[in-house]
């Protein structure tokens, strides 16, 4: 078998039983895609298209589909480091920021400077003391964020890492994770609903029908990142997304 | 005086209890219900010739060593049946029947079985309390967050930092719980095991009093042994649950 090169992600089908009255639902089907090393992909669609299942199957917390997910590098190293940014930030309240961070790495890592140097870029040093709970929410995000990255992951799955912000905060994070992205560079799987967000920050952008979630497009984005602060190119980007052309719908 | 309010309704209660004590020992006869003062007398006493810090030792010894193991084996317990659906059904049964054997009946049946030693007294007072526990962690167990379950899979922690990191910290309110009304059993408890087949501790001392009648010697001995109880509840467990929530907002 040669020696996979890329992630390719093949769910043939994946379902949830029936729970009491509600009939089986069957969450995505047919969707394969690959994503090279080192790219960028946001996977966008309705919500309620299972961007989330695939998440999960993606990180090896959901087997129960059928389908397989192939990993590169050679087979004997099956899984990769992966950092999961959940769409909340599941920190341990019991334990401080640091703490919560500390207690993902290995011990090489935790010998490093890696942690104080992700808590100084995302302006945490002085909250790494502090328990989560009194933490606002954009900083809990970004101490999610720090952890995911503290890891070296080599694959990095993001679900939604940005919603029920205010814009603002948003969009400050966006940029700080495209900062961060840049010095430490690793694939990342962003899952949003928000098309503007995947022009903004994608390669490339998978794009999913309603349910049961499968492939409807796949929009390659040339445009460099900072030339699409620019509205008008942004919005063109975001319409190709939104209204792909005929070609690239028809699979 | 700002705790005013919380001191002298406090200081009230205790003057009303000393006095309908003294009016009953009145009503009754000092024999069946000895006054206050009688009492206290024998259990100044009792403790300047050490026999109440001996027998009180004895049994504290006991209760601390049963609860302990009560406690370790009910949490392993709890823990896995809460997490497992298979194991709850199977052994569910089972709880049920060990939550509802009467101490008495636990205790003899140690006694027949390992003989009137130590160890049995251990393992009657053991057996009675791991129920209770195995109750309240698998409460806990069964509403544990799958959230952090998860974030420990992915970013794969071991077992052992799983549980010490993500599980116990969840578990530790359920664990408190059982510790405090776990003392409240096993203590009460330990002097029936005492009381049975063990020829020291507070248990034996007042079934000692009870043959020969002295009313006082079993009241100086509960005051005693209550208060070294509520000393543990104040000093220990009291300040472990305050510690539990501390990083709550």
């Amino acid at each position: 078998m040669a020696a996979v090169t890329q992630f390719e992600i093949d769910v043939r089908s994946k379902r949830y039983p029936a729970v009491g009255q509600a009939p089986p639902i069957e969450a995505l089907r047919d969707l394969r895609f690959a994503i090279s090393v080192g790219e960028f992909a946001c996977i966008v669609g309705p919500s309620g298209c299972g961007k989330t299942t695939l998440l999960n199957i993606v990180a090896g917390l959901d087997a129960d589909f059928t389908g397989r997910v192939d990993f590169p590098g050679p087979a004997e190293r099956s899984r990769p480091v992966i950092g999961y940014v959940f769409q909340k930030p599941r920190l341990l309240p019991w334990r401080t920021v640091e703490e919560n961070i500390r207690l993902v790495l290995s011990p090489a890592q935790a010998r490093s400077t890696i942690v104080d140097d992700l808590l100084a870029a995302t302006g945490l040093i002085d909250a790494r003391h502090s328990y989560p709970e009194r933490l606002s929410v954009g900083m809990a995000r970004r101490v999610a964020l720090v952890r995911a990255f503290a890891i070296e992951p080599d694959l990095l799955l993001m679900d939604e890492p940005f919603v029920s912000l205010d814009e603002t905060t948003a969009e400050r994070l966006r940029a700080l994770l495209l900062d961060i992205w840049s010095r430490r560079p690793t694939t990342v799987l962003f899952v949003t609903h928000d098309t503007r967000e995947a022009a903004q920050l994608a390669d490339r952008v998978i794009v999913l029908t309603p349910s049961p979630g499968s492939l409807q497009s796949i929009v390659t984005i040339d445009t460099p990142r900072a030339d699409r602060i620019n509205g008008g190119i942004a919005e063109a980007i975001r319409q190709r997304i939104v209204q792909p052309p005929a070609i690239e719908a028809s699979r | 005086m700002p705790d005013r309010w919380g001191f002298l309704p406090r200081a009230a209660s205790f003057v009303a209890f000393i006095a309908a004590w003294q009016i009953g020992s009145l009503a009754v006869g000092a024999r069946q219900l000895p006054p206050p003062l009688v009492v206290l007398d024998v259990l100044w006493r009792r403790i300047l010739d050490g026999s109440i810090p001996y027998h009180v030792g004895v049994t504290l010894a006991r209760v601390a060593v049963s609860f302990t193991i009560a406690m370790l084996i009910g949490t392993a317990i709890g823990i896995a049946m809460g997490r497992s659906r298979r194991l709850d059904r199977f052994f569910d049964g089972w709880l049920i029947l060990f939550l509802n054997v009467p101490a008495v009946v636990s205790t003899i049946l140690c006694y027949v079985w390992f003989g009137l030693v130590e160890t049995a007294a251990i393992a009657a007072v053991a057996v009675n309390k791991i129920p209770n526990v195995v109750v309240t962690l698998r409460e806990g167990a069964r509403a544990l967050s799958p959230d952090y379950i998860e974030m420990a899979q992915v970013y794969r922690l071991s077992r052992a930092k799983t549980l010490r990191h993500v599980i116990l910290p969840e578990l530790y309110p359920f664990i408190v719980a059982a510790a405090r009304s776990g003392l409240a059993l096993v203590w009460k408890i330990v002097l029936v095991v005492e009381l049975l087949g063990r020829s020291n501790g507070v248990g034996f001392q007042i079934y000692s009093a009870f043959q020969n009648f002295e009313v006082a010697e079993i009241l100086a001995y509960t005051i005693a042994f209550v208060a070294v109880i509520q000393a543990i509840e104040f000093a220990i467990l009291r300040p472990l649950e305050r510690r539990a929530g501390r990083w709550r907002r």
